[in-house]
């Protein structure tokens, strides 16, 4: 569980990007922390691994105050996949990319093993095993930074930036994979501005704008505000934007899935035929 | 990262700032000659303190406190192994001198990145590449020159990204013998290299994709050109370097364990 409580943050710079933000993550959640870029968005979930430590204020990580552990043993338990594959590889051969994190941890040579056969099958890169990182292409990379994390199997995962330059199947394997992990138990925290992709996902989400939290709720009711989604510089999803514009044919706004909008220009339909 | 800012062009109006960067630089080279000359407390610290009134006037004093604060791990060891080299190879000095001599070869180090940072906070990348181009230095030089310069905090702040993203992946920087230490850095270093070099790749495709290099002769918007505060500094520059030759040569600097009559 992680609980954040009235955190304020200061880079060194003097840029404040933490305005007091309190949030709670319970074990098993699925969050998507949105906002438009500078929301502070990445400065908030550096702290849940100990990476930053709070100006003000305090971030407990399974009550454990994150000033008071390194960030190795915080990390133990909270994954944190970079939005940019290219600043964290570095070994010869992608084996050896996902087992840099288990030999940090000191797992033995045997359970080493295991993890990296498993987190290459489950991220379909069993073929690549002895190819260099750098060979591989700009998704091949991200789902390599993603086996690398998940290698360790920490109880909390958090990505930033997860669907940054992939295409849509990309997205929607990397949507089913993630939902995948949540329904195993994981906790997982994705960081993003992809409306899109978080409509379809429908998480809880916890919605920035300058250092701090506007709101937090579920997708359906948070992404589907015109208001606050405008005030946080954002921009709707597609189709709840064109039932929105339906609105005086008697259509509902707070629709964000494809399939019921489907179902509800259907039934509108079949009312108009009769 | 705070550190490099002392190094960093600060976009400011200064007098200092609008000397030519080609007198700026013969200014700093006296200054780096003649701190290299002395090697007593005394002569370098009337360096050190001279330069003051300069970051005043060129209104970069907190860049500058936060250079010396950054330098200052960096003088801490060279005072160290000054006082601990004195100690084992001229064993007859008494220990006030072997404190003396050690700080003289601190405040020469902070001189002479004192010296440095002056010049670049207040020379902009821009002149700098065109004042070397003016001296006759070849157009592709001088642009990789100004263009590696302006990449410096560019790679600073990515090298913290990077190390960010492996202490995630439970590595430690600290502790360990200066093996492992060497070693943890490896895959900091890696990540950085290759990213430079693929950066590099593309800015060079971008720039020929933009004919970089179409034309033989390149012609300026700006020209520089030396004014009498320029002369003024280069005459300056030349009498100190005069006087500390002749100090040099001819006046026994006393040092301060003499003046204070110290005995060891
Ligand atoms: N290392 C840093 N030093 C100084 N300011 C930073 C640094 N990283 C981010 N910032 C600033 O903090 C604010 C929040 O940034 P960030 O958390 O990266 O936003 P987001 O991830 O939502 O795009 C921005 O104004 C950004 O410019
Ligand atoms: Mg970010």
């Amino acid at each position: 569980m992680i609980e954040v409580k009235d955190v304020y943050f200061t880079y060194p710079n003097g840029t404040e990007a933490l305005k007091g933000v309190s949030l709670q993550i319970t074990n098993g959640e699925f969050v998507a922390i949105m906002g438009q870029n500078g929301a502070g968005k990445t400065t908030l979930v550096k702290h849940f691994n100990g990476l930053l430590k709070p100006t003000m204020g305090k971030v407990l990580v399974d009550e454990v105050d994150t000033r008071h552990v390194s960030v190795a043993t915080l990390s133990r338990k909270v994954g944190f996949v970079f939005q940019n594959p290219d600043h964290q590889l570095f070994s010869e051969t992608v084996e050896d990319e996902i087992s840099f994190a288990l030999k940090n941890f000191g797992f033995d040579e045997k359970k080493i093993r295991e993890r990296v056969d498993w987190a290459l099958n489950i991220l379909d890169l069993t073929r690549y095993r002895k190819t260099s990182p750098f060979m591989l292409s700009g998704g091949e990379r991200k789902r390599l930074a993603l086996a690398s994390v998940l290698a360790w199997d920490p109880k909390i995962l958090i990505l930033d930036e997860p669907t940054i330059g992939q295409d849509r199947n990309q997205k929607e394997r990397l949507r089913q994979f993630i939902l995948q992990m949540n329904h195993q138990g994981k906790t997982v925290v994705i960081v993003t501005h992809d409306i899109e992709f978080v409509a379809e996902c429908e998480p809880r989400v916890v919605l920035m704008a300058n250092g701090k939290i506007v709101a937090d709720g579920a997708a359906r009711n948070v992404l589907t505000d015109p208001d606050l989604i405008s005030r946080s510089w954002l921009i709707l999803p597609e189709i709840t934007n064109v039932l929105l514009n339906l609105n005086d044919l008697g259509f509902p706004t707070n629709v964000m899935d494809v399939y019921e909008a489907r179902d509800l220009i259907i039934e509108r339909i079949g009312w108009a035929r009769k | 990262m705070s550190m490099f800012d002392g190094l960093k062009f600060r976009n400011i109006s200064s007098p200092i700032h609008r000397i030519d960067p080609r007198t700026k630089f013969i200014y700093v080279l006296t200054f780096f000659i003649v701190a290299v000359f002395f090697n007593q407390l005394i002569p370098l610290l009337i360096l050190f303190f001279s330069q003051i009134p300069l970051i005043i006037i060129a209104k970069v004093k907190k860049e500058w406190l936060r250079l010396i604060k950054g330098s200052s791990f960096f003088a801490t060891i060279i005072f160290i192994m000054n006082v601990i080299s004195l100690y084992f190879y001229s064993g007859y000095s008494s220990f006030a001198s072997i404190i003396e001599q050690a700080s003289a070869m601190t405040v020469r180090f902070i001189v002479l990145v004192e010296s440095f940072s002056i010049f670049f906070l207040t020379t902009s990348p821009d002149m700098l590449g065109l004042s070397l181009e003016q001296i006759g230095i070849p157009y592709e030089f001088c642009f990789a020159f100004t263009t590696a310069i302006r990449f410096v905090p560019v790679l600073a702040e990515e090298a913290q990204t990077i190390i960010d993203a492996q202490r995630a992946r439970g590595l430690e920087l600290e502790g360990g013998n200066l093996m492992k230490r060497i070693r943890n850095y490896i895959p900091i270093l890696i990540p950085l290299i290759v990213n430079a070099i693929r950066r590099s790749l593309e800015l060079a495709e971008a720039m020929e994709s933009r004919a970089w290099g179409a034309t033989e002769k390149r012609t300026t918007l700006y020209m520089l050109k030396m004014e009498r505060r320029d002369y003024c500094l280069i005459l300056i520059s030349a009498l100190m370097l005069a006087a500390s030759v002749y100090a040099w040569l001819f006046i026994k600097i006393p040092t301060l364990t003499q003046i204070l009559n110290i005995q060891g």
